[in-house]
């Protein structure tokens, strides 16, 4: 329906009165420690938002006309009002669309959700077979994710999504992950692995190789039409043609996160400081934020190329993902680090400096994969004001100075 | 995100003369340059890049055909043809439905 000649990609690029894709984190709290989680998710932080401020935020979203809310983690599902709010949001025309990785997913659970049409559900497998997904996802966690999905396909849920992040360890088991999604009605959706969160940390590691990236580009060029990829990939598309979907970083413009204690960034891959526009508890609520936050108003401004403008490339991939360039210590002006034409790597190779995350609510029970700078001091303590109070002490004045 | 923006060049297989309505299942939201629509049945989402366009959908549950809702939207004679063509675009998606009269 073209009736004039502006592209959608160019309206956009000046945002929407509300985002399109919302994603919206409702806890921190969490199952598994996922090694790439983008969330950092693990213990539930004790500001989350409470069933009554969630309802109200879905208030806002049905006034604002937004029609469906990807929610998740954390995991959402171990949150009690999880069912109340799910029900509450699509009883007010707010489509829900929830990521899990299925420990909650029974089939009663199953059955509720294949009698809502308003639900959408995707369960994460990061693996087609258990030693490759596990190695990521946390032991058990295939088994976990099969078994949600069995339960859904029982319970006659169609088009379920099973949801993918694409590493170096599972590009060769493409055509098996379709297989899987095919045997329990699944679409596959396949999206990007980002320096977000522990990403960050295993990064290096994990990204697919650039052989890889053209392996990945060439069977979404084939596969296209029947695999979600959430608008992913839009780096891949200086390969040659654009994939289908918008091919635009849609952070602050179309798309934006709500994370579990309110605060809204600029997108799902974006939760650091530097990407924080504001709080769903403040003033004005979210639509304020939405609207007027400076930060948002700025991404909406014309985006400079920087390094890339002089790319022939640049028109499709428009320099790539913002967050990707950014946890990785990369200027934002310039190639993304995946870039297929090689202008990362250079960078990559460089110096840079990876931002510090700016919250992180793992797990304590698992070590800490990011290096913890220690300070070796040789000079003494200075002397305490006063003297350290023994345990032994029985007396309720001591250590407080008596005059 | 399934944004499938509709660039073919169509035959119109939309018959202007029937009355329309928009499916139960699509809400309409105004943007600043048109609007958006997206159906919860089948989870797509369309745009319509143009205000007058965005009457002329509005302008439907009224009207008795489809060409009595361009009218009643303001459409001029020359605007009729692309709107015809974007109509049969939606139809084609299920964002709109015939409407037949009642018993």
């Amino acid at each position: 329906m073209t009736v004039k000649t502006e592209r959608l990609v160019d309206l956009f690029e000046q945002g929407l009165d509300a985002p399109i894709c919302l994603t919206w984190e409702l806890t921190y709290a969490c199952n598994l420690s996922c090694t790439h989680c983008l969330s950092s998710s693990g213990r539930r932080d004790p500001r989350e938002l409470s069933t009554a401020e969630a309802k109200a935020v879905i208030d806002e979203l049905e006034a604002m006309q937004v029609f469906y809310v990807n929610i998740g983690g954390g995991e959402p599902t171990v949150r009690p009002d999880f069912w109340e709010l799910l029900d509450y949001a699509t009883a007010h025309r707010v489509g829900v669309k929830f990521s899990t990785n299925g420990v909650r997913i029974t089939p009663e659970a199953a059955r509720r959700l294949a009698a809502n049409d308003y639900v959408d559900v995707q369960i994460s497998l990061d693996g087609a077979t258990a030693e490759v997904n596990d190695a990521v996802r946390g032991p058990g966690s295939y088994d976990t994710a099969l078994r949600a999905m069995a339960n859904l396909a029982e319970a006659g849920m169609k088009n379920f999504k099973m949801s993918v992040v694409c590493t170096r360890h599972n590009i060769g088991q493409l055509d098996d992950f379709r297989e899987i999604a095919d045997r329990y009605g699944a679409q596959l959706r396949l999206t990007r692995l980002r320096p977000s969160g522990r990403g960050a940390d295993v990064w290096d590691e994990l990204h697919p190789l650039p052989e890889q990236q053209r392996e990945l580009y060439d069977w979404l060029v084939e596969h296209g039409d029947r695999v979600l990829t959430g608008d992913s990939f839009f780096h891949l598309s200086a390969f040659g043609s654009s994939l289908p979907g918008l091919n635009l970083c849609g952070a602050g413009r179309v798309v934006c996160l709500i994370d579990p204690v309110g605060d809204v960034y600029a997108c799902p891959f974006a939760i650091h400081e530097e990407f924080l526009a504001g709080n769903v508890r403040d003033e004005g609520g979210f639509a304020e934020v939405w609207r007027h936050s400076e930060l948002f108003l700025g991404l909406r401004e014309p985006q400079q190329g920087g390094a890339c403008t002089s790319c022939s490339f640049y028109d499709t991939c428009k320099g790539g993902c913002m967050a990707a360039k950014f946890f990785t210590g990369l200027p934002l002006d310039g190639p993304d680090p995946e870039c297929v034409q090689g202008h990362g790597e250079s960078l990559l190779a460089g110096h840079r400096e990876v931002p510090a995350p700016s919250g992180d609510h793992s797990h304590r029970t698992t070590p800490s994969r990011r290096p913890v700078p220690v300070t070796i001091s040789r000079s003494l303590p200075p002397r305490p004001a006063h003297p350290p109070v023994s345990a032994c002490q029985e007396s309720p004045l001591a250590g407080i100075p008596v005059r | 995100m399934t944004a499938t923006p509709d660039t073919r060049p169509t035959t119109p297989e939309f018959d202007l003369d029937r009355a329309w309505d928009l499916h139960p299942q699509v809400s309409v939201r105004p943007e600043p340059f048109g609007a958006l629509l997206y159906h919860f049945g089948t989870r797509r989402l369309s745009f319509l890049k143009d205000r007058g366009l965005l009457s002329v959908v509005q302008a439907l549950a009224a009207a008795p055909t489809a060409r009595a809702a361009c009218q009643a939207a303001g459409a001029g004679e020359d605007d009729v043809p692309r709107y015809t063509r974007a109509l049969a675009v939606l139809a084609r998606s299920s964002m709109l439905t015939e409407r037949h009269p009642g018993p």
